[in-house]
């Protein structure tokens, strides 16, 4: 991590930028910049939901990116809250569904499965990883925020962001790159696993 | 007999709920910098020097260290010679809880029902655990702790056959199975004994104390320390994303036990490990 980072602008528009998603290698760090879209839990599942009855996402979906987070409420006057990034397995069941519209970047912690890394070749996407726990950092990169979708879910609503350097690592890549277990390997003093 | 009013009470619940979110001890920053000249990994280097940052952050501009606010978890140790009044103990704290969590802005994340799941808007009920104990003191000890963290502890009845050794691998496999998702680096408390419910509860209040604070019973020290290499060597890191320091304390509590149980349990605090207490 020693390379300066790579910069990213959000959504992903253009064979160009398709071409920068694909390319990204698992280990590398990138600063985001552009629309972020917020979905947890309960967002996922009514989206996944809204799929099956036939309607669309709440957002421009070609392109998109989002982050798995539920922001601690903003002080008057302020953007938001806190917003780390939360555990992105929980929206492992969902995350395919989602890229089959369009979405191509994923952001939260934690390692994925099979699946979502095998939709991540198909669909040319990436899974990134921003701090968990670095919540107040990560909140200061986000210029605007406003709920677009879920309102009567709070914290868990669809919130479009506007960030700028939005730090963050490649976790897992469209060619089947994993940090998780190549970070892990390169440090592991155990014999027996 | 000291009277002390279920109004004080509420009011330093509230001040603990959004002091501790607040602001990150001084325990857990020293031992982040701590780990910051230990570690090897670059990438976790990084990570680290972020957490410190963000701690430095969110203190100003009055944002929680994470956005994971928690449960609110009370240890409170109820002196014999306090006589609580204008109120219960359980009032008093759950109205401090309410406070804090609106009036600092923090997220709430409790739901009344485990399968209706809808949020009770306040962050209450606080999870409230009371002892009894001599004197004429009250005190409350804090902790805002996180799913990320809370999902993976883990509690295991063992054969008494299975010993040290024993123990040893099921907090290891604990710690490995855990991954990134409780945020390393981690404190850990680990209870060994007592029946199922005390070892659970030990385990979570061995969180409590101050991390760095020296653990004063020399062979429990050792073993402490074994267990802190042996989850190290697991090679998680900061985030989980591969180093050295995947944890930074653990904590050990030995309770007694039956001549056919050997239980242990695994408490995960992340490094957004926050907590504080209060004396009244
Ligand atoms: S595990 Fe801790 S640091 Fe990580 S998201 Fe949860 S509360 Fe925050």
């Amino acid at each position: 991590m020693s390379d300066e980072p790579i910069r990213l602008t959000l959504p992903v528009t253009g064979e160009a930028d398709a071409e920068a998603i694909r390319a990204l290698r698992s280990g590398q760090r990138v600063l985001l910049s552009g629309t972020l879209y917020t979905a947890r839990d309960a967002a996922h599942r009514r989206m996944v939901e809204a799929l099956a009855r036939g309607e669309e996402l709440p957002f421009p979906s070609e392109g998109a990116a989002i982050y798995y987070a539920g922001p601690s409420p903003a002080r008057p006057g302020r953007v938001i809250g806190s917003a780390g990034p939360t555990t992105s397995s929980r929206m492992d069941a969902f995350a395919p569904a989602l890229m089959a519209q369009g979405v191509r970047v994923m952001i939260g912690k934690g390692s994925r499965s099979a699946e979502v890394k095998e939709a991540l070749r198909r669909y040319g996407a990436v899974y990134l990883v921003a701090t968990g726990g670095a919540a107040a950092l990560l909140a200061r990169r986000i210029k605007s925020a406003r709920v677009v979708a879920y309102p009567d879910l709070g914290a868990e609503a669809v919130h479009e962001l506007v960030v700028e350097d939005f730090p963050a690592v490649v976790a897992n890549d469209s060619a089947g790159g994993d940090l998780y277990t190549e970070g892990i390997r390169a440090y592991r003093r155990e014999a027996d696993v | 007999m000291r009277e002390v009013t279920a109004a004080a009470v509420m009011a330093a619940a509230a001040r603990l709920c959004v002091e501790a979110n607040l602001r990150l001890g001084e325990d857990v920053l020293a031992a982040l910098e701590e780990a910051r000249k230990r570690e090897e990994s670059p990438t976790g280097r990084e990570i680290l020097a972020q957490l410190v940052e963000n701690a430095r952050i969110a203190w100003e501009d009055q944002v929680p260290v994470c956005q994971d606010t928690g449960y609110a978890v009370f240890f409170v140790e109820l002196g014999q010679e306090v006589q609580l009044v204008g109120g219960t103990l359980e009032e008093a704290i759950n109205a401090g809880v309410r406070r804090g969590y609106t009036e600092g802005y923090l997220r709430k994340s409790i739901v009344g029902d485990p399968l209706e799941r809808m949020n009770t808007g306040d962050n209450t009920p606080a999870v409230i655990h009371v002892r009894s104990v001599p004197g004429d003191r009250l005190r409350l000890r804090f902790m805002a702790k996180g799913a990320g963290s809370e999902n993976m502890s883990r509690l295991a009845m063992l054969k008494p056959s299975a010993g040290w050794a024993g123990v040893k691998e099921f907090v290891r496999q604990a710690v490995r199975e855990a991954g990134s998702n409780p945020c390393p680096p981690l404190v850990l408390g680990v209870a060994v004994g007592g029946d199922f419910e005390q070892c659970a509860l030990a385990a979570k209040e061995a969180l409590l104390r101050k991390v760095g604070e020296p653990q004063p019973e020399p062979r429990v020290a050792g073993l402490e320390r074994e267990l802190l290499e042996a989850v190290n060597d697991l090679g998680l890191g900061p985030g989980g994303l591969g180093g050295r320091v995947t944890a930074l304390a653990v904590h050990l509590a030995l309770l007694p036990t039956h001549i056919a149980a050997l239980p242990v349990g695994v408490a995960f605090a992340c490094h957004a490990y926050r907590h504080g207490e209060a004396i009244l």
